[in-house]
């Protein structure tokens, strides 16, 4: 069966090219990149390169700003814990209320050891306001750290004057970037950025593998501890064919970058395709500016785990907000950080696009989607309740 | 990706008796849009018998719910009204070959609407909805979730744990606040001796006892209150009574300390442990 996998956002294709950039390190060029041999030696060069993509694919003025990391969470990780531990004096961070868990969770863990955390509030299209961050920020704020773009939404928050506010009162300002680099162009050196978080396998490369971009002159603190690797800024030997992966996706993420328009008129296609066919849905975030690859989707009525399955039936991979897919219970923090309505929360679906998404995987989601959310409807209780409500006023207005 | 069985997904797929009965003789209504989760079972009875002659379902919610709800259909359609109401949760899970144990409360749910729904027939066939989550102390406010109901979740299915009260109940999954006044529920009714060793005068416990007690109190009663203003509290040291902590963050150094050790920390852990506690701060 083919799958249309419109689950990006979650994680993405290892594009062939990286896998086979990837191949010699794990066979012939095993050297440490550390060691003080040609052998090692020329394996820490080919470090190096890849180090040089990752920052122009940032547009970071120097390669050395780049820290190589696990994954977006340690990279997230190592920024939170870096400003509180580079400003002992200063005790409060202000962030969003609909962080990734890798920021909202260490945040909660610093509140637990003393630490003041102001949330951010968002609005019903997901957006939040700056003048909400200029009431927070205040001279006790060791750190601001903002996400570039949501990555259940696709909503692109006002980073730069973000960061503006933050470094006019002298706290540092960090972005969870995991969900937009690759996607929208990104230029550190004309930013007031001072960290910055991303993730290999949002952007084809693989699992495993992420970069923290530290500005030059930032205080530092390492997250691990351990040898002098990363000029002793993260400790542990190099993961090399990781590396070199990340570096080749970057390089492929800057020359994809003139496919934008494409995938952003393949989500509005879908977008439009399903509001036009299916009642009773709404577009969460659709009043914000959004990635060009999101489209986050709901439902009236029925459950987003339902249709999830059912679409995997079908071959298609997207994802939900609601609870039951999660086992927390409760829908996604982001959409009731909106205020969705409970009738709708439940039944969000996200598509997120990739470079690999064609016109027929929007044809074939537009043809398979509407009689998925008819049939459940058809067996809700809400569905019938509301029908019989549009009926009985129908009635009435006759 | 949820582990279901492949009669799960059958019974997802093409569940059994879907829509509605017309003139039905009884209806029950459980769950609602913002739990997730709902039912409402329809159901046809033959007064000169008592028999089930036909159920129908409609169902808002996740895989299992719906496979839940056809498989409750199948199971009481044929049975007595005395057969169907001896109908357990758990045999509902085991002819679906089980669920998830995350997914149990959806399970429990089938069990109520056939409650409702019989409960609906002997009053006449007026729709009975939500009659359990109506009565008692709500205990868990975000689901709305009785001390009855999970008193009777426990029972019915030996649980011991918080987390196995939410995987059935829901009761303590959302926000978490009453995490603490599930489990006072769990012990009173298994009569926990720790319920009894509450009762001892602070003094007398031994100092691990003392330490614990105090964690969990500052954990569950101070700490939270604390954090909402940016600060947050520690424990240095138990002499006697007498209890000594240290202000965090915005708290240390505020120029109401003195009266947040006072009138918040102290009153709670009085309130909580023992009202002969005193707490200074250091």
């Amino acid at each position: 069966m083919k799958t249309v996998y419109l689950d990006n956002n979650a994680t993405t294709k290892t594009a062939p090219e990286v896998v086979e950039a990837m191949l010699p390190y794990f066979t012939e060029k095993y050297g440490n990149a550390s060691s003080m041999h040609t052998f090692g030696g020329a394996v820490g060069h080919d470090v190096e390169a890849a180090r040089k993509s990752v920052a122009a694919l940032l547009g970071a003025a120097h390669a050395d700003e780049i820290i190589f990391t696990s994954c977006g969470s340690e990279s997230d990780n190592t920024a939170l814990f870096s400003a509180v531990r580079s400003y002992p004096g200063k005790r409060h961070i202000v962030t969003t209320r609909v962080e990734h868990p890798a920021v909202l969770n260490t945040c909660k863990y610093l509140q637990s050891q003393g630490y003041g955390v102001t949330y951010l509030p968002v609005d019903g299209n997901g957006m939040i306001s700056l003048q909400d961050l200029e009431a927070a920020v205040t001279a006790h704020t060791a750190l601001v750290s903002v996400m570039m773009a949501n990555n259940e939404t696709g909503v692109v928050f006002p980073v730069e004057e973000a960061a503006r506010i933050a470094k006019s009162r002298g706290a540092l300002f960090h972005t969870d970037a995991v969900q937009t680099a690759g996607k929208l162009p990104i230029d550190l050196k004309n930013s007031r950025i001072d960290m910055l978080s991303i993730s290999g396998h949002k952007l084809h490369a693989p699992k495993g593998i992420g970069a923290l971009y530290v500005r030059r002159g930032t205080r530092f603190v390492p997250f691990l501890i351990g040898g002098h690797q990363e000029h002793s800024r993260r400790a542990g030997t190099e993961n090399v064919p990781y590396i070199i992966g990340l570096g080749k996706a970057c390089e492929l993420a800057r020359a994809h970058m003139s496919e934008t328009g494409r995938i952003a008129a393949l989500r509005d296609r879908l977008e439009h395709g399903i509001t036009a066919a299916v009642p009773n849905v709404r577009v969460n975030g659709g009043g914000s500016p959004r990635l060009p690859t999101t489209l986050n989707i709901s439902f009236e009525f029925i459950e987003g785990e339902a249709i999830l399955l059912h679409l995997s039936d079908l071959g298609i991979a997207a994802s939900s907000g609601s609870a039951c897919t999660s086992g927390s219970l409760e829908p996604s923090h982001v959409l009731r950080a909106m205020g969705v309505p409970f009738t709708f929360a439940h039944g969000s679906i996200r598509f997120s696009l990739s470079v690999y998404n064609t016109g027929s995987d929007i044809d074939f989601v537009l043809a398979e989607l509407p009689p998925v959310i008819m049939k459940l409807r058809a067996m809700s209780p809400f569905w019938h309740e509301a029908q019989g409500k549009a009926c009985r006023a129908g009635a009435e207005s006759l | 990706m949820w582990d279901y069985t492949d009669k799960v997904i059958d019974h997802f797929k093409n569940p059994r008796n879907v829509g509605s009965i017309d003139k039905p003789d009884g209806v029950g209504q459980v769950g609602n849009i913002i739990c997730g989760d709902a039912l409402k079972l329809f159901i046809k009875v033959d007064s000169a018998t008592s028999r089930i002659t036909d159920a129908k379902f409609q169902t808002f919610g996740c895989g299992s719910a719906i496979a839940s709800s056809s498989a409750l259909t199948e199971m009481i359609k044929g049975k007595t009204l005395a057969e169907a109401a001896a109908v357990t949760n758990q045999q509902i899970a085991d002819f679906l070959g089980g669920l998830p144990k995350e997914k149990m409360h959806c399970s429990v749910m089938g069990m109520e609407a056939l409650e409702a729904a019989i409960k609906s027939y002997k009053e006449g066939g007026a729709p009975v909805v939500n009659e359990l989550e109506e009565e008692g102390r709500v205990v868990c406010k975000c689901f709305g979730v009785t001390e009855e109901k999970i008193l009777r979740a426990a029972k019915d299915n030996h649980l011991r744990t918080v987390e196995e009260i939410t995987n059935f109940t829901k009761a303590g999954g959302a926000c978490g606040a009453c995490r603490a006044d599930i489990q006072a529920v769990l012990d009173r009714h298994y009569n926990a001796a720790s319920a009894v060793q509450e009762k001892a005068p602070f003094a007398r416990l031994t100092m691990v006892q003392k330490i614990h007690r105090v964690e969990e109190a500052l954990a569950r009663d101070v700490i939270p209150g604390l954090n909402a203003d940016g600060g947050s509290v520690e424990l240095v040291d138990i002499e006697g009574s007498v209890i000594r902590v240290r202000l965090l963050g915005m708290c240390s150094g505020c120029a109401n300390a003195g009266f947040t050790i006072e009138n918040f920390v102290e009153k709670k852990l009085r309130e909580q442990l023992d009202p002969a506690i005193s707490v200074e701060s250091v």
